[in-house]
C-alpha cells in the first residue's frame, strides 16, 4: 500500500461506498448537536417518518442561546426558551443523550466533546457548527456541516462527501515566550488569507505544533475554517492519549485503542497536496485590526493603511473594516483603548485558557473604563478553575464569572456589545456585528485579553509584570 | 426539492469580498426553528438602517436589482458559520443562483441542499459581469443573465457566455431535484455491512 497520510487513512476506513455517478457515503461515527442547527433537521424526520439511525452516537447539548446569568432563573428571551425546550422534545422523542442546562457535562459543544472522551482519534466528527474542527487537534477527521446535512447524518450516519485535498502546514521551531496557539494560528491565517484553506483539509505539523499541549491543538484546529479549511487535524501522540485516558466515553480497552490509534499518524513519505511551511520562531502575539481573522498584524505593530495594498479588492475591504472599526492606518496596535473584554468560547475557553489569562491579572485590577467578563467553555470547566481558585482571582480583578456557554463569541444570547463598543476578545471572529450591530471585535489570545483588560488598552504581552 | 433547470432573471450585484454568514443573516434571526420566512432577513444590517428604513446605499435596495434572481458576489462568499440560514435567506427573498470568483465549502454544498446553484467563475469574468451591470443600472435597466444547468452555459442579452461545471452529483441532484437521504437509504444494506465490519451492533428496527 503507498505511503497515506492521517486524512487517507481515515478517509480510506469510513467510505461506506462510492456509487456509480453519486459522491461517496462517509460513514460518521460521532455527532454533536445543539439548539440553533438542528430543530429543522428533527422536523424534516418526524414529517418523513423517519428516525435517528444511531442514538447512541448522537450527542446533544445547549451552547449557543443560553443565558451565562444565574441558572436557577428562566430564561428571559422566550425565542432562545422556545429552541432550547424544542431541543429538549427532539432529544427525548429520537433518544439523544442531552447534556442540559444545569448539568455539569453542559457546555459549548467544542469543549464537552474532547473533555468526556466523546471525540477520539481516527473518528469521523461532524456538528451542524462550523468550529466542529477544534475535535481534529485529537487526530479525528471533524468539520462543520448544514442543517440538511445534520438531518442526513441523524436518518443514514453517513454523510454524502467528495474527498477533500490535503494541505500539511509544518511549524518549525518552538514558539517564543508570550506566543500562543492562538498568536500561532492567527498569523497562519494573516498569511493563507481567508480562503487559503478552501477546499483542503489541513494538517498541521512540525515540532512547534508537537510541542502545544491538547488544549492548544485544540484552539490551533478550531480556526482553521477561519482560513477556509472545512478541517483541520492533528496527529495523536502521547499527549492525545494521556489527555483521553480515563475520560468518561474514552474506550474501556484503552491500551487496544491505543495501539490503534499510534497506526494513525502519515506515513513517511506521504504526499499532501500541497505544503506550506512557517517557522515558529518569527511569531509575535497578534491582534486583529478589521472585520475579518486574516486582517491581523502583531501587537508590535500598527495598523495598516489598505491603500497600500497591493489587490484592488483587499484596498476596497480593508478601507471598509478600518472605517467600521473606528480605526486609522498608523494607529500603534498598543494605542487602542478598550471598553470590553470577553475571555471564553470554543476557541478559548479551557481550563489552560483561563489559567493563562488568571496568571496575568493576579495581584491586578480592571481597568476602570472596561467592562470585562469571563465565561467558561463548560460546567467542568468552570467548577475545575473554581477548585483551582481561578474565579476568585478574576472576581477580586473585577471580572464577571459566569456560567458555562457561547456567550458573547456570536452574541446570540443577552451577551452583547453595543454599537461602537469596542472588544478585545479571545473568540474566533471579528465579523461586522458578530457580538453586537456596530460592536467592534478584536480577537487576541486569553493573555493578551487579560492584560488589555487591566491595561485598558493592548499591550504586549511579552512585556507584562507578573505578580 | 424543486428541481433546478434553467433560470433567467435580474442581476443584484453585490461588490464585496468575503461576504459573511453573520452578514447574510445576522445571529439574532437563528432563534426560529423552522426553514421558512428568512428572506425579510436577509443582510439585515446592511439592508436596513437603524430606524428600520430601507438603506438607500445598499446594492439590493436599488431599484434596479428589484426582483432579482441572480446574485452577482466576489471572492469567499458565503464564508465563516454553517449556518444553512444563509441559503434559506436568500432562496427565501428570491435568489436561485449566487455567482462568484469562489465560495466557502460549507456554504457551497449547502446552496445545493435547497435547490439554488452556485456557479464559480473566472475573475476576470466576474469582473466582466460587474461592468456590465453597472452599465445597464447606469443606463437606468436591470442587467439579465441566462443560466442553463443542463447545458452548463450561462449568457446574457449582448454577447456575453461561459461555460461552467458543477459536480456531477450536485447537477443531477438539482436537475432531478433529488432526495438526498431517501437516495442515501437506498444503500441501507452497505452502512450496515460497514458497521458490523466495524464491530457495532446492528440497529434493529426498520427505518
Amino acid at each position: 500500500m503507498p505511503a497515506r497520510t492521517l486524512l487517507d487513512k481515515i478517509w480510506d476506513d469510513h467510505v461506506v461506498c462510492s456509487p456509480e455517478g453519486e459522491s461517496p457515503l462517509l460513514y460518521i461515527d460521532r455527532h454533536l448537536v445543539h439548539e440553533v442547527t438542528s430543530p429543522q433537521a428533527f422536523e424534516g424526520l418526524r414529517l418523513a417518518g423517519r428516525r435517528v439511525r444511531r442514538p447512541e452516537a448522537t450527542f446533544a447539548t445547549p451552547d449557543h442561546n443560553v443565558p451565562t446569568t444565574d441558572r436557577r432563573l428562566p430564561i428571559a428571551d422566550p425565542v432562545s426558551k422556545q429552541q432550547i425546550d424544542t431541543l429538549r422534545t427532539n432529544c427525548q422523542e429520537f433518544g439523544v443523550r442531552l447534556f442540559d442546562l444545569g448539568d455539569i457535562d453542559q457546555g459549548i459543544v467544542h469543549v464537552i466533546g474532547p473533555e468526556l472522551g466523546i471525540t477520539q482519534p481516527g473518528m469521523t466528527i461532524v456538528c451542524g457548527d462550523s468550529h466542529t474542527a477544534t475535535h481534529g487537534a485529537l487526530g479525528a477527521l471533524a468539520f462543520g456541516i448544514g442543517t440538511s446535512e445534520v438531518e442526513h447524518v441523524l436518518a443514514t450516519q453517513t454523510l454524502r462527501q467528495g474527498k477533500p485535498k490535503s494541505l500539511e502546514v509544518r511549524i518549525d521551531g518552538t514558539l517564543p515566550p508570550g506566543v500562543t496557539a492562538k498568536d500561532l494560528v492567527l498569523s497562519l491565517i494573516g498569511r493563507l488569507s481567508t480562503e487559503g484553506g478552501t477546499g483542503y483539509v489541513i494538517e498541521y505539523t512540525g515540532p512547534a505544533i508537537r510541542g502545544l499541549g491538547m488544549e492548544q491543538r485544540m484552539t490551533v484546529c478550531n480556526m482553521s475554517i477561519e482560513a477556509g479549511a472545512r478541517a483541520g487535524m492533528i496527529a495523536p501522540d502521547a499527549i492525545t492519549f494521556d489527555y483521553l485516558r480515563g475520560r468518561d466515553f474514552a474506550p474501556r480497552d484503552f491500551d487496544a485503542a491505543v495501539a490503534r490509534w499510534e497506526r494513525l499518524p502519515s506515513d513517511a513519505g506521504a504526499v499532501y497536496d500541497r505544503v506550506e511551511i512557517f517557522d515558529g520562531r518569527d511569531m509575535v502575539p497578534q491582534v486583529t485590526w478589521g472585520t475579518n481573522p486574516a486582517q491581523v498584524v502583531g501587537v508590535d505593530a500598527s495598523v495598516p493603511d489598505p491603500t497600500g495594498f497591493p489587490d484592488p479588492n483587499d484596498r476596497s475591504s480593508g478601507a471598509r473594516a478600518l472605517e467600521y472599526m473606528g480605526l486609522e492606518g498608523g494607529t500603534k496596535i498598543v494605542d487602542i483603548p478598550l471598553d470590553r473584554v470577553f475571555i471564553g468560547s470554543c476557541t478559548n475557553g479551557r481550563i489552560e485558557d483561563l489559567r493563562a489569562a488568571a496568571a496575568v491579572v493576579r495581584g491586578y485590577r480592571v481597568s476602570p473604563s472596561v467592562h470585562a467578563m469571563v465565561v467558561p467553555g463548560s460546567g467542568r470547566v468552570k467548577r475545575q478553575a473554581e477548585e483551582e481558585g481561578l474565579d476568585r482571582v478574576f472576581r477580586d480583578a473585577g471580572f464577571e464569572w459566569r456560567e458555562a456557554g457561547c456567550s458573547m463569541c456570536l452574541g446570540m444570547n443577552p451577551d452583547i456589545l453595543t454599537p461602537g463598543q469596542r472588544c478585545a476578545s479571545t473568540s474566533n471572529r471579528n465579523f461586522e456585528g458578530r457580538q453586537g450591530k456596530g460592536g467592534r471585535t478584536h480577537l487576541v489570545s486569553p493573555a493578551m485579553a487579560a492584560a488589555a483588560a487591566v491595561s485598558g488598552h493592548f499591550v504586549d504581552i511579552r512585556q507584562w509584570n507578573y505578580k | 426539492m424543486d428541481p433546478f433547470i434553467t433560470n433567467s432573471g435580474i442581476v443584484a450585484p453585490l461588490d464585496r469580498v468575503n461576504v459573511d454568514t453573520d452578514q447574510i443573516i445576522p445571529k439574532q434571526f437563528l432563534k426560529r426553528i423552522e426553514r421558512t420566512g428568512f428572506g425579510q432577513f436577509l443582510f439585515f444590517d446592511w439592508r436596513f438602517l437603524a430606524d428600520g428604513a430601507a438603506n438607500p446605499e445598499f446594492e439590493l435596495n436599488q431599484p434596479a436589482a428589484a426582483g432579482a434572481s441572480i446574485l452577482l458576489a466576489r471572492r469567499n462568499f458565503g464564508c465563516g458559520s454553517s449556518r444553512e440560514h444563509a441559503p434559506w435567506a436568500l432562496a427565501d427573498y428570491g435568489f436561485r443562483v449566487v455567482i462568484a470568483p469562489s465560495f466557502a465549502d460549507i456554504f457551497y454544498s449547502n446552496c445545493f441542499q435547497n435547490g439554488m446553484l452556485p456557479i464559480r467563475l473566472a475573475e476576470e469574468d466576474v469582473d466582466e459581469l460587474f461592468t456590465r451591470a453597472a452599465a445597464a443600472h447606469a443606463a437606468g435597466a436591470p442587467y439579465r443573465l441566462h443560466v442553463d444547468l443542463a447545458a452548463g452555459v450561462l449568457h446574457d442579452d449582448a454577447g456575453f457566455r461561459r461555460e461552467f461545471s458543477v459536480d456531477p452529483f450536485h447537477r443531477r441532484c438539482l436537475l432531478e431535484g433529488l432526495d438526498n437521504i431517501g437516495l442515501s437509504l437506498q444503500h441501507l444494506d452497505q452502512i450496515a455491512t460497514w458497521e458490523q465490519a466495524h464491530g457495532l451492533p446492528p440497529v434493529t428496527a426498520s427505518t
